[in-house]
C-alpha cells in the first residue's frame, strides 16, 4: 500500500466543481488580453466589457484536450520528470529577491553568484529532480530579469527547469534561448526542458500579461504551470473550502484560453494558495491552512487527472531555525502523501521572499525522508518475522544475512547534515552548520553541464540582443562569473 | 450629553459599525454638535483606539477593515455639514499612492488609503499598475506631500526603485515610501526611500511623522 491523503470527500468535491463552474459563468472572468477574449467569445463564451463568462459545456470540452501527462526532459533528450499520476517530484522555490548569506547568516539581495551556488547545489543533489530560476539577480538589468536567470540555470545544469516569465513581452526571448539549448524549436517542442509558471490575479483575473503567456506557451508546445494564488480572506473566501473554489474556478478559465488555443498542448495544474495572517497581512507559507489549501487544490487536479504542482517545503522563519525545519519538513510529508507531481519551494524563507543554499541542503534531507514515507512498509521476505526468529543466533538480528541485505532498502540513510552521532563527537553543532558545511563536499561532486564554448557564446548573444532590445545590456563580466 | 454621544462614536469605529457611526453623526448634527468635535474627539480616537489594538494584535485586519467602514459611514454624513457650512476640514497633508508597474495587487495600499484617510489626511489613490513617470507626474501635479508605493511581487519590488529616481526632482520636498509584502527596511534603505513601515498602523505613524518633518522645514 502506497501511503496517501486526500482532504477532500466526494460530496465536497462536487461542490467545490460545481461552484467553481458557477464561478465561471457569474461573475465570471476578467481577461486583460483582447486575443483571449476574442479566442473565448469565438468559442461560445459571452464577453462583456473585458470579462468572460464561460459556459460549462466549454470548461468540460477544453478539460478533455489536456494531456493527462507530459515529460520534461534534461539536456540532451533525457526524460527526468514525469507530470501525472501520482509522481511526485521536488524543485527549489523561485524568484526570491533575498539570499540567507552562508558566511555572516544575515540576508542581502540576491546576486548571480547566489543562483549560481544554488544551481549547482540542486544539479547534485538527487533529490530535486528540476531546478528553479531560484532567485531575482539585482546585478542582472531589470529589464531581462527572467531571461537572465533561465540563462544562468542552463548554463550550469542539465536538469530541467521550472521557470517563468515577468512580462508578456519577454517570454519569446526565454523560449527562443530554450529553443537554442534543445537545438531547435521542434526540439523543444518534442522534449521540452522547462514548464513555465504562468499566474492569474485573484479573484478570478487573467491579466494581459497572464493570458498571453498562456497563448504563446500553447503555441510554442512548451508546458504551462498554472499557478493560481488565492489568499484566503484577502484575495479570496475567508474559509479554505472557498479558497479552493476560486483556485478551482481561474484554474479552469486558464485551461480554456490555453486550450482553445492549441488543444492537446501540455499544461499542469498548479498553485500557490494560502492564507492571510490577520496580524502582519503577510502570507504565511508554513500555516498548516495553507498547506491544506495546497493539497486540496492540488487533489481538485488528480480528480481531472491532470498533472500538478503545489507551493510546499518552505518557511516563513527568517533564519534556518526550528520552525523552518518544522514548517518545510511536515509540508514536505504532506505534499508527497498528496501525490503532487512537482512540489517548489524548498530552500526558502520569509514566506517565500528569501531563499538559502544552506536550507536547500537541509531540505534535501527532509524530502529524502519523505520519498522514503512514500515508499511504505514492504513485505520483502516470505514471513514477516518468523523465519528471522527461526534463524536468530547468538549475535542476534545485526548478524542475520536479512539484516544485511534488507536495510538500506528498508532504512533511508541520511547525510552526514543529519545529526546522528553520539555525544562524544565534538561539540554538537546545529543543522544550519553541518548544512554549511556540507556545501564544499556537494560542490566538489559538480560539474559544469559539457556546452561548447561557441554553443556558451550563442546563448549570451542572445541575451544581449535582448537586453539591448529593453534598453539595458549586459555587464561582460558579473562577481566572476564570465557571461 | 456630548460624552456621552463621542463615546458611542468611540465605540461605534471600534464596533465597525457603520450604520451606527452614521446614525450618531445625524444625531450629533441635529443636536447642534460641530461637525469637526465629532470627528476629533469621537471618530478619529475610535479610530486610533483600532489602530492601537491592531499593533498589539487584539484587533486583526478585518476589524480595521471594518472601523474604516464605519469611519467612512460617518464622514459621508459629516462631509456635506462641513461644506454647507462653507468650512474645509483642515488637511494635514497630500499622499498620493499607488501600486508599482506590473503589479496589480492593492489590498495593503488600500489598507493603508482607509487609514489615512480616516486620520484626516488628503489621499489620491493612483490604482495598481502605475509607472514610474505617472507616480512623479500626478505627484506633482496633485501636490503631494507623501508618495507610497506598492508592491506585492518580489518580482515587481525592484520598480520601487524607478519611483524613487523618476521622484529625484521633487526630493526632499516630496518624501517616498515603500511598502508591501516582500518590501523590508533594508530595501527600503538600499534604493533611497524615506521611509517604511512594515504594515498600515505603521504607515499611517510613518507619514504623520514626515509630513511633521516637511511642515516643520517648510515654516
Amino acid at each position: 500500500m502506497k501511503p496517501a491523503i486526500r482532504l477532500l470527500e466526494h460530496a465536497l468535491r462536487e461542490r467545490i466543481l460545481g461552484e467553481a463552474m458557477q464561478l465561471l459563468a457569474r461573475p465570471g472572468v476578467q481577461v486583460g488580453s483582447a486575443e483571449a477574449r476574442e479566442l473565448l467569445a469565438s468559442a461560445g463564451a459571452r464577453v462583456e466589457g473585458g470579462v468572460a463568462h464561460l459556459p460549462e459545456a466549454l470548461v468540460w470540452q477544453c478539460l478533455a484536450s489536456v494531456p493527462r501527462e507530459f515529460a520534461l526532459y534534461g539536456r540532451g533528450g533525457t526524460p527526468a520528470v514525469r507530470y501525472g499520476g501520482d509522481a511526485v517530484h521536488f524543485d527549489p522555490g523561485s524568484s526570491c529577491v533575498y539570499f540567507l548569506d552562508g558566511e555572516t547568516r544575515a540576508r542581502r539581495p540576491a546576486q548571480t553568484r547566489d543562483l549560481v551556488l544554488l544551481t549547482q547545489l540542486a544539479e547534485v543533489l538527487p533529490q530535486l529532480e528540476a531546478q528553479s530560476t531560484a532567485v531575482v539577480c539585482s546585478d542582472a538589468p531589470d529589464a531581462i530579469a527572467d531571461l537572465y536567470r533561465l540563462y544562468i540555470v542552463l548554463l550550469h545544469s542539465n536538469k530541467p527547469v521550472i521557470t517563468g516569465a515577468f512580462a508578456a513581452e519577454t517570454l519569446g526571448g526565454m523560449l527562443e534561448l530554450l529553443a537554442l539549448d534543445a537545438g531547435s524549436e521542434a526540439l523543444l517542442r518534442a522534449h521540452p526542458r522547462a514548464v513555465f509558471d504562468v499566474c492569474p490575479s485573484p479573484p478570478l483575473h487573467w491579466t494581459e500579461f497572464a493570458a498571453r503567456n498562456m497563448i504563446q506557451l500553447a503555441r510554442a508546445g512548451v508546458p504551462a504551470q498554472i499557478v493560481s494564488m488565492p489568499m484566503a480572506g484577502a484575495t479570496a473566501p475567508v474559509t479554505l473550502a472557498g479558497a479552493v473554489t476560486q483556485h478551482a474556478a481561474e484554474s479552469l478559465a486558464g485551461i480554456v484560453i490555453h486550450q482553445l488555443t492549441v488543444p492537446g498542448a501540455p499544461l499542469v495544474w498548479g498553485g500557490a494558495p494560502s492564507i492571510l495572517d490577520m496580524r502582519t497581512g503577510i502570507t504565511p507559507v508554513g500555516a498548516i491552512e495553507t498547506v491544506m489549501l495546497n493539497l486540496a487544490c492540488a487533489e481538485v487536479g488528480k480528480h481531472f487527472g491532470l498533472p500538478t504542482h503545489a507551493y510546499l517545503v518552505a518557511s516563513d522563519a527568517h533564519l534556518l531555525d526550528a520552525q523552518a525545519g518544522a514548517e518545510s519538513g511536515v509540508s514536505a510529508m504532506l505534499g508527497a502523501l498528496a501525490g503532487i507531481n512537482m512540489i517548489s519551494g524548498a530552500g526558502m524563507l520569509e514566506s517565500l521572499a528569501c531563499h538559502s543554499a544552506e536550507k536547500l541542503v537541509l531540505d534535501a534531507e527532509l524530502i529524502a525522508s519523505a520519498r522514503r514515507l512514500l515508499r511504505g512498509i514492504a513485505t520483502p521476505t516470505a514471513t514477516l518475522a518468523t523465519e528471522m526468529f527461526a534463524a536468530l543466533g547468538s549475535a542476534g538480528f545485526l548478524a542475520l544475512k536479512e539484516t544485511r541485505s534488507l536495510f538500506r532498502s528498508e532504512q533511508h540513510l541520511p547525510s552526514e547534515v543529519i545529526d546522528r552521532g553520539s555525544y562524544g563527537d565534538g561539540a554538537p553543532t546545529d543543522a544550519f552548520q553541518r548544512a554549511h558545511a556540507a556545501i564544499p563536499r556537494l560542490l566538489a561532486s559538480y560539474t559544469r553541464p559539457p556546452l561548447s564554448e561557441p554553443r556558451r557564446a550563442e546563448f549570451t548573444a542572445l541575451v544581449r540582443r535582448q537586453a539591448s532590445k529593453f534598453g539595458a545590456s549586459l555587464p561582460p563580466n558579473i562577481h566572476g562569473c564570465a557571461v | 450629553m456630548n460624552q456621552e454621544i463621542l463615546s458611542r462614536m468611540r465605540q461605534s469605529i471600534i464596533d465597525g459599525a457603520p450604520q451606527t457611526a452614521a446614525e450618531l453623526a445625524q444625531e450629533a448634527l441635529s443636536a447642534g454638535m460641530e461637525p469637526l468635535e465629532a470627528i476629533d474627539q469621537g471618530y478619529v480616537p475610535g479610530m486610533n483606539q483600532v489602530g492601537e489594538q491592531f499593533g498589539c494584535r487584539a484587533m486583526f485586519l478585518p476589524d480595521v477593515m471594518a472601523a474604516a467602514e464605519a469611519m467612512r459611514s460617518a464622514m459621508a454624513v459629516l462631509e456635506p455639514e462641513f461644506q454647507r457650512r462653507g468650512m474645509a476640514r483642515q488637511v494635514s497633508g497630500t499622499v498620493l499612492l499607488g501600486t508599482v508597474q506590473g503589479d496589480i495587487h492593492e489590498i495593503g495600499k488600500n489598507l493603508i488609503a482607509t487609514l489615512l484617510l480616516a486620520a484626516g489626511l488628503r489621499v489620491v489613490d493612483l490604482g495598481c499598475n502605475v509607472t514610474a513617470a505617472r507616480f512623479a507626474a500626478e505627484a506633482e501635479r496633485q501636490g503631494a506631500d507623501v508618495v507610497g508605493a506598492s508592491a506585492l511581487l518580489t518580482t515587481t519590488m525592484v520598480r520601487q526603485r524607478e519611483v524613487i529616481t523618476a521622484m529625484e526632482r521633487l526630493r526632499p520636498r516630496v518624501k517616498v515610501i515603500v511598502g508591501g509584502a516582500p518590501v523590508t527596511r533594508q530595501w527600503a534603505a538600499e534604493i533611497g526611500a524615506d521611509g517604511y513601515a512594515a504594515d498600515a498602523p505603521r504607515a499611517l505613524e510613518l507619514v504623520k511623522r514626515l509630513l511633521a518633518q516637511t511642515k516643520g522645514a517648510s515654516q
